[in-house]
């Protein structure tokens, strides 16, 4: 569903990602991780089209994307930082993305499991964090794409919204969806993830599974093995 | 790109800084009218305050906006949108609803007091005309200006400077050059030298549709014999159209390479 070949981005002199290849061809849910400045949230946008390739090609749903932008219907994008125009109002802003997409939404009953009915009138600049990365959510989750891409989705939310997040994204699954997932939570990786794409200094240092990267770090548990995994030569 | 149009020119609308700039022309309009108590005075007084307001609030309106939604443009980038749709969407609604208030803030006090039964009108047309292409230009050149700067400060500084060179020190350098140059023949010059600057192009334009070039002298009889023609009145009007068009399209080329 999403090849990306030889992929380079340079900002300025800061040469980002160096050479990224990875494929991802059956449907589960993918963690993106590594350190912070890894690339993680810039691969993620190459994908979307937002950041221009500086090297490489990227297909998604067997279609190079240079140029292109309708491919972008089939996907839903979670962004990390959650900031929209502060005189709409939160049904305005559904009913906005609804009216730009043109497709089929279930925002409904999103809303409703996330609470949200008491602030669909509120203008979103006095929204609190947490309640407008449910908005961002509700945004997200509402289109049935075929691709979901979450930078950060755990952020700000409170423990009850968390595990109906993690319901929500095991029944996207369900339906077939390729899921890629940033996160720095590694309880959410280890409970979610069907396989791991570990990023550091701009390049792929791991893909696989859970399993193997515990069998490949000599670990007895996850998170030690990604601790081992960026402190030692592994891949 | 109807829609997002449709989207900015709506979120715009609905800010305090819409009102207070159309409340701020009501009141103008309304204060010179009572003060004048002539039609066509008032429209001189109003040119130069327009002359010179309206690129100002045009640059700082561009700016802020560019700045302001920079993450709802990044939500947008993200949906399937052609990226130039956007862009060009967001333009228009900043500059548009500018317009609109300047329009409506300045007309309805002029309508009120008898435009419709004065010879003022088309004199007050052009004005409108010319306010609106300023809206239009320095709101293109300052969006230019935000898109080539991250730092907003920076970016700022840069659109306030545009500001003052095209509305300040344009004048003086022009002024000297004439003074330094002044044994040669300067026709040619003083008026392309006018056409270059958008906000003296309006200045002129509206003196001369007033009919008081004879205060300007002898550059006065030159400028009358150029714009004064309908080919020279045509061509003034298309400099705007093209002043207009030309940041518009290096914005738009910058923004379908940028990263977001």
């Amino acid at each position: 569903m999403i090849i990306v070949e030889g992929l380079h981005k340079k900002f300025g002199r800061n040469s980002v990602l160096q050479g990224i290849d990875l494929k991802i061809e059956k449907p589960g849910i993918y963690a993106i991780l590594g350190p912070n400045g890894s690339g993680k949230t810039t691969v993620i946008k190459t994908i979307l089209g937002m950041v221009l390739p500086s090297a490489g090609s990227i297909e998604v749903l067997g279609e190079n994307i240079s140029k292109k932008w309708r491919y972008r219907k089939e996907l839903n994008y979670l962004p990390q930082i959650a900031n929209f125009p502060g005189n709409l109002i939160v049904g305005e802003l559904f009913n906005m993305i609804k009216d730009l997409r043109r497709m089929p939404s279930d925002e409904e009953h999103l809303i409703e499991l996330f609470g949200l009915q008491p602030f669909l009138n509120s203008k979103l600049a006095n929204l609190s964090g947490g309640t407008k990365q449910k908005v961002n959510i509700v945004i997200a989750l509402m289109f049935n794409g075929q691709l979901l891409i979450l930078d950060e989705p755990t952020t700000g939310l409170d423990p009850a919204s968390l595990i109906e997040l993690k319901k929500l994204i095991k029944e996207e699954k369900a339906k077939g969806k390729v899921i890629l997932i940033t996160t720095h939570i590694m309880d959410f990786v280890e409970e979610m993830a069907d396989e791991i794409v570990y990023l550091l200094e701009g390049k792929i240092y791991f893909q696989g599974t859970i399993k193997d990267l515990t069998e490949r770090t000599q670990q007895s548990d996850f998170q030690h093995a990604i601790a081992e995994i960026s402190t030692t030569q592994h891949a | 790109m109807l829609k997002i149009l449709k989207y900015s020119f709506y979120d715009l609308v609905r800010s305090r800084w819409s009102y207070v700039y159309l409340l701020f022309y009501l009141a103008l309009g309304f204060t010179l009218l009572f003060l004048n108590n002539d039609l066509s005075k008032a429209v001189i007084t109003l040119m130069n305050i327009i002359i010179v307001l309206v690129p100002l609030i045009g640059t700082i309106f561009g700016v802020m906006y560019y700045y302001n939604s920079r993450e709802f443009t990044e939500l947008l980038i993200a949906q399937p949108i052609k990226r130039s749709s956007i862009f060009l969407g967001q333009y228009l609604g900043v500059a548009g609803s500018l317009s609109l208030s300047l329009v409506l803030g300045l007309g309805i006090p002029f309508i009120l007091y008898g435009l419709f039964k004065s010879a003022a009108i088309w004199d007050f047309v052009l004005l409108l005309y010319t306010g609106a292409f300023l809206t239009f230009i320095f709101t293109a050149l300052s969006l230019n200006i935000a898109i080539y700067n991250e730092n907003r400060i920076k970016g700022f500084g840069y659109a306030i400077l545009m500001w003052l060179f095209f509305a300040v020190l344009y004048d003086g350098i022009f002024l000297l050059s004439l003074i330094i140059f002044e044994d040669y023949p300067l026709d040619t010059f003083s008026l392309t030298a006018t056409l270059l600057n958008p906000i003296d192009l309006s200045r002129t334009l509206i003196l001369l549709k007033l009919d008081i070039s004879a205060l300007l002298g002898y550059t006065g009889a030159v400028f009358k014999s150029f714009f004064g023609t309908y080919l020279g009145f045509g061509i003034s009007l298309m400099m705007l159209v093209v002043w207009t068009l030309i940041p518009v399209s290096t914005y738009l080329r910058k923004a379908r390479k940028k990263d977001f």
